[in-house]
């Protein structure tokens, strides 16, 4: 094995990958930064919450969907019950896009992306679009005459762009695979590694608070 | 519900009523959001 640059409990280098892994996550995500109970006094305002509720929204539209595809189109249209989680659906996906949308202009507005936090800001943009692709393709997984007419309508253009090919919109089997799987899967872990990379770096000071901090820094120098 | 939505049009915008609400209400939360606030101690 590699000797490595790790330290084990009394200052040795240790030569155990898992152990490199483990005191290398301690150092980048304490638990202190994991799981704070405190945070600076910029964060007491509610442009902060926006965040959140985005996350709220997405739970409750995750397991509203868990629900529908359990039992199936002829129930999300004809049973009451059935009707009532269809719209719990879609309405939490309208929260949804509503809070990432005040959330993106929130943290734009305080350029979020100082400070090294670029990641965060460039994976917050890939989000939002796969949201984009996964609420198409749940339009298109509806099963009624709606779903229908918004395929037929988009499928020249994907065709005319040369995606047709691979992305069949008129295929019900297609959509619905790509709804309930592929893009919630990469939605769940892409906002996991934002929340992951937002208690790593924690949050970013206002553009004021930052100035202030840095005229005390180059006054005192 | 049944009825389709209308439409403002000055030159080259078009956008339904619905959608132009939605986009207000959001300016207007995030208004809001900027000046009321969040109770709770703070140090």
């Amino acid at each position: 094995m590699r000797p490595t640059n790790a330290s084990g409990p009394l200052g040795e280098r240790s030569s155990s990958w898992t152990a490199r892994a483990r005191e290398e996550i301690a150092e980048r995500l304490p638990m202190e930064n994991l799981l704070p109970d405190r945070q600076p006094y910029y964060v007491g305002s509610w442009v902060y919450v926006f965040g959140v509720v985005t996350i709220a929204a997405l739970v409750l539209t995750v397991l509203s969907g868990v629900i529908l595809a359990i039992a199936g189109p002829d129930w999300w249209h004809i049973s009451a019950a059935g009707r009532f989680f269809n719209s719990l659906h879609f309405w939490s996906v309208q929260v949804f896009f509503v809070f990432m949308v005040l959330h993106l202009w929130g943290q734009y507005f305080m350029a979020s992306w100082r400070g090294g936090r670029a990641v965060t800001w460039m994976v917050g943009v890939v989000i939002f679009a796969i949201s984009i692709a996964a609420a198409f393709t749940g339009y298109l997984s509806q099963q009624n005459f709606a779903s229908q007419w918004i395929a037929v309508s988009a499928k020249d253009a994907l065709n005319a762009s040369g995606l047709g090919a691979f992305f069949n919109v008129l295929n019900f089997g297609q959509m619905y695979g790509i709804h309930v799987l592929l893009l919630p899967a990469a939605i769940i872990v892409l906002v996991a590694l934002h929340i992951v990379w937002v208690r790593m770096k924690g949050v970013v000071r206002p553009i004021e608070s930052s100035q202030r901090a840095t005229r005390s820094t180059s006054e005192k120098v | 519900m049944d009825t389709p939505a209308g439409y403002l049009h000055w030159g080259f915008i078009l956008i339904s009523i619905p959608n132009l609400l939605v986009i207000g209400l959001m300016i207007v939360l995030f208004v809001i959001a900027l000046f009321v606030p969040l109770p709770g101690e703070k140090e």
